[in-house]
């Protein structure tokens, strides 16, 4: 069943392209539908998991003579991300209510990029899995490029080279470990126990560890998750931030890290102080956090700081897969989650409730609108998402990231501390933002703004994301219990025998 | 050397006598009864009568699975020729579709005939393993395409085009002919299999090096690839469209399935190693060299280019490139891959240039005509968003199947030591440069405005629809690999080993 969250979105996109163009509120009215019925079919599969087991959901022969199966299957990891999809895919379509332009073509894409995450989520054979991978890549291009703000053109193409090159990468990987393994499967199951020999998981394990992690904005490779979420509408920001960066952290952790686990032991020699690739992606995860932080804390423009700021929050779910402990890499998916949840809400009310209506993001003309008065429930949303994303106790933040300080300081304790010192700019910058963008002191200099007042689609949207970061944050066990027991799987054995603690 | 057969020539060849029987009555039908009509009913009857032709020919390909060879190889059938002759021939009707009231000329006859002379010439070509005859055969096509290039006899840079198309050709098939002269010196045969048994016998001196390196010359201008490649960019832009569609697809699978059938059954014993240590001797090496400088120039030149006819010809030889990839392994999955590759990238090449030719009437060509082009011809766009991402490689088209495919068949020779590593991983890094361009082509049509108000494109029908059954099958192929694979598999296990 789980593999209609893929069909239906599909489907979706197909309706959109047969009714009639000019209709622009049918065209939302389907994406929603569409969005609802992919986020029910998710959280049905969810209901019904028992957890740690590994759920086939359609086998069969697609390309017999290479052995490609058609091969979607779910375990817990997965079944995380569907439900993040969902959440975000459904805040997606109420945040771009207000899109008159060329609407259908905008949901039609919308609509393909959310059905090409879900099959990501849900592939379980390599070739299926990298199908949808590249799949995504054109719906996001013409997303930023058509409905786009800010240097839209050169920021699409940009997203799109680099998510291409970064694919590039995994696609050599991935035939390479094809015919390793004899060239007869490419089931994700069959290839995580095959012994590839250490010589080749050592070159194959960063090559396609740093191919997913470009979309998952690993520094210095980050440089397009700025320049791309500015420039994106505010659906595809959250999209971008919410979803699209997590099929590259997914794709670290499923195929880097389980088929190649022998890639992160160490080298047996040490190169200005690293001693494996391990230590390699811990450092640059970590130098993400911090830079991230900090160039977060310097940005005039409102959306850049939120852009930055996903790097460092990414680099977090990075860090926490380096740990290479239960805990960290809990956290780190339990953080691909939480930072989904939040990222959208933060572009939602960056994006669609302060941009459309004062069109600026300048953090100094923002400042004297006095928009805490103007538009309260923006505030509050703000401070509400703010206060989520440094981590307070009680929202998903707060658990995920605190796992993986727990793993980084067993595994990496200068690391962990260094980290903190991110967590701690992180409160800075957003407490910058929330400060110059709705509580600002300077003399009210233009007239009261006269905005139109959030809409019905708007609020929906804030309650539902705001909704799933404090469930999570107060009862992480509802995801946690999915994660762990996936982790423990068989299917991460390999990772197990190395130097996981 | 045994007694020729006429009869059994005759049965094995008729395919081929029956798509010069349509070229002829093509020809005398508009020469004789309809010299009065008008130009649009003329095209009607005379393309009518060449898909006849054409599909009568497919009908006797497909009906009859043959397995035979005459005289000394100079006539070899099999499931395998046979299916790369249906495919030609579909290519041809798709030409002839596209062409169907284009304007650029009067003699609908004369251009429809020469068309399935070269079809002929291209069925002959495939099915031979002898010397003689594909040298034959090979002249034979060029000569069909330097006319169908001049076609458009009111266009300097038509006529330019084909002139710099013919003089490139010319030499080129003198360094072919030195090669196979050579090749005979050295082994006392012009047949395929007796040449392989002298290389085997004798192995590697100057001469079969030559020899060598002549028969790639030759071979490289007809597939395009560089150094060689200096003809195709003007031909491609010179040629009128449905003529430079004709050359990028069919002739580019003709010529490369007799490439690798030269090179995989000819000179099977001379193939050195074309890895990153240790070259040795033989034809890998130089066409390795060959395959890694078309990919690089290709791929590179085609970024600046501002005429989209040129983007794609540069993008052809990037794509020759690749398909040399299938080559190089000289073993069963890497033809397959070969082939799957060559008949889905000339789909789409012919696709691209259909699309051209449904809009040569409205004069577009550079990239800023075709700003704005979803809200002016919507179908139109969409097929070409479908082509050029195939081209890119993008899943699920069918062109992302065929890059794998044939990027893994690669890989799998002896995998203890990298050998070709190198050059997928530059095939891989290109593939990606590759996308940059595209994407130039596919933001003008559906993220430009037009500059002006303009209003919407009238295209031909009959370039319409083709362009349509293109896409879907490009489509289709890229979801279900396994249709052609299969097809293709079943004819090579047919094959005798």
């Amino acid at each position: 069943m789980l593999a209609w969250t893929i069909y239906i979105s599909f489907l979706g996109a197909l309706v959109l392209v047969l009714i009639p163009k000019a209709n622009a509120g049918a065209a939302r009215v389907v994406a929603l539908l569409t969005a609802i019925a992919g986020f029910a079919i998710a959280v049905a599969g969810a209901c019904r998991y028992t957890p740690g087991a590994l759920i086939t959901v359609v086998r069969v022969a697609w390309i017999p003579s290479l052995g490609i199966e058609y091969h979607l299957a779910a375990d817990g990891i997965s079944l995380t991300l569907l439900l993040l999809t969902g959440v975000v895919a459904i805040a997606g379509v109420l945040f771009s209510w207000n899109v008159e332009r060329r609407s259908a073509e905008f949901f039609e894409l919308y609509l393909v990029l959310i059905g090409a995450v879900y099959g990501v989520f849900l592939s379980f054979d390599l070739f299926l899995l990298f199908v949808f991978y590249e799949l995504a890549i054109i719906p996001k291009y013409f997303l930023i490029a058509i409905w786009g703000s800010t240097r839209r053109e050169y920021a699409a193409m940009k997203l799109a080279l680099y998510s291409f090159a970064g694919s590039a990468m995994v696609l050599i990987g991935v035939i390479a470990a094809f015919v390793e393994a004899g060239g007869r499967t490419m089931n994700l199951v069959e290839l995580a126990r095959y012994p590839f020999p250490a010589h080749f998981q050592m070159w194959a394990f960063p090559l396609v560890f740093v191919g997913f992690a470009i979309l998952a904005g690993l520094w210095p490779f980050h440089t397009w998750a700025p320049t791309g979420h500015v420039a994106a509408p505010t659906a595809a920001s959250m999209l971008l931030a919410g979803v699209v960066m997590k099929l590259g952290a997914y794709g670290c952790l499923r195929v880097a890290m389980m088929l190649f686990p022998r890639g992160l032991d160490p080298w047996g020699l040490h190169v200005l102080g690293f001693g494996s690739w391990r230590d390699l992606f811990a450092v640059l995860a970590l130098t993400g956090i911090v830079y991230g932080a900090s160039v977060a804390l310097v940005q005039r423009d409102f959306k850049f700081v939120i852009g930055y700021s996903s790097v460092s929050h990414m680099g977090f779910v990075l860090l926490g897969l380096m740990t290479l402990s239960q805990i960290g890499v809990s956290g780190a998916v339990l953080q691909m989650f939480s930072h989904g949840v939040i990222a959208g809400l933060l572009f939602a009310v960056a994006g669609r409730m302060v941009y459309d209506r004062t069109h600026t993001r300048d953090l100094r003309e923002l400042g004297p609108m006095r928009l805490a008065k103007v538009i309260p429930f923006a505030a509050v949303t703000f401070v509400i998402a703010a206060m989520a994303s440094v981590g307070l106790p009680g929202f998903s933040g707060f658990v995920a990231e605190f796992e993986i300080l727990v793993g980084a300081w067993r595994a990496f304790p200068t690391l962990a501390i260094l980290a903190g010192v991110g967590i701690l700019i992180g409160i800075a910058f957003a407490w910058r933002a929330m400060d110059k963008v709705f509580f600002g002191d300077a003399p009210v200099a233009a007239a009261r703004l006269d905005c139109p007042r959030i809409s019905l689609a708007e609020r929906l949207g804030a309650a539902i994301l705001i909704g799933a970061t404090l469930a999570v944050g107060v009862y992480p066990r509802l995801l946690l219990d999915l994660i762990i027991p996936a982790l423990n799987s068989p299917l991460f054995d390999g990772l197990r025998k190395g130097a996981w603690r | 050397m045994s007694a020729v057969s006429y009869l059994d020539l005759l049965r094995l060849t008729l395919p081929e006598i029956v798509i010069v029987l349509g070229a002829l009555a093509a020809l005398s039908l508009d020469l004789l009864a309809m010299r009065q009509s008008r130009l649009a009913v003329r095209w009607r009857a005379g393309a009518a009568v060449a898909c006849i032709s054409c599909v009568g020919a497919i009908v006797l390909l497909l009906v009859r699975p043959e397995q035979a060879s005459l005289s000394d190889g100079m006539l070899v059938v099999t499931p395998l020729t046979q299916l790369v002759q249906a495919v030609l021939i579909v290519f041809t009707i798709l030409t002839v579709l596209l062409s169907v009231c284009s304007t650029f000329t009067h003699h609908v006859g004369e251009y429809l005939a020469v068309i399935l002379f070269a079809t002929a010439a291209m069925m002959l070509l495939v099915s031979t393993q002898n010397l003689l005859m594909v040298f034959a055969a090979l002249e034979l096509l060029s000569l069909s395409l330097y006319i169908l290039t001049a076609f458009n006899k009111r266009s300097r840079q038509s006529a330019e085009a084909a002139l710099k198309y013919f003089l490139f050709g010319g030499m080129s098939a003198a360094f072919l002919l030195f090669g196979i002269s050579l090749l005979y010196g050295f082994s006392g045969s012009i047949n395929l299999v007796e040449i392989a048994a002298a290389i085997q016998a004798q192995p590697a001196t100057p001469m079969l090096a030559i020899a060598m390196v002549m028969t790639v010359t030759g071979f490289g201008f007809k597939v395009a690839a560089a150094p060689f490649h200096l003809w195709a960019p003007d031909a491609y832009q010179g040629a009128p469209t449905p003529s430079a569609a004709f050359i990028a697809s069919s002739s580019k699978v003709s010529s490369f399935f007799v490439f690798a059938v030269v090179m995989v059954t000819g000179l099977a014993a001379g193939v050195g190693s074309g890895g990153w240590h240790g070259h040795g001797a033989g034809w890998v090496p130089v066409l390795t060299m060959v395959a890694a400088l078309s990919m690089l120039l290709g791929n590179l030149a085609a970024l600046v280019q501002s005429s989209v006819r040129r983007l794609l010809a540069y993008s052809a030889i990037g794509h020759a490139g690749y398909m040399l990839l299938g080559i190089l392994p000289h073993n069963a999955p890497s033809l397959r891959a070969l082939l799957y590759y060559v008949i889905t990238y000339a789909l789409a090449a012919i696709g691209a240039f259909g699309v051209l030719a449904a809009l040569e009437d409205e004069g577009v060509d550079r990239l800023e005509d075709f700003a704005g082009l979803y809200r002016r011809a919507p179908l139109l766009s969409c097929c070409m968003l479908i082509f050029l991402l195939s081209l890119a490689g993008i899943p699920p088209l069918a062109g992302f199947f065929a890059k794998f495919s044939i990027f893994s068949s690669a890989l799998a020779v002896r995998s203890e030591d990298p050998g070709l590593l190198w050059l997928v991983v530059l095939a891989i890094a290109m593939s990606a440069v590759s996308l940059y361009y595209y994407l130039k082509v596919l933001k003008q049509i559906y993220v430009c405005e037009p500059s002006a108000e303009v209003g919407a494109i009238r295209s031909r029908g009959a370039a319409r629809a083709a362009v349509g059954v293109i896409a879907l099958l490009v489509v289709l192929l890229g979801c279900f690999p396994n249709l052609l694979l299969g097809w293709i598999d079943g004819a090579m296990r047919a094959m005798p080993h």
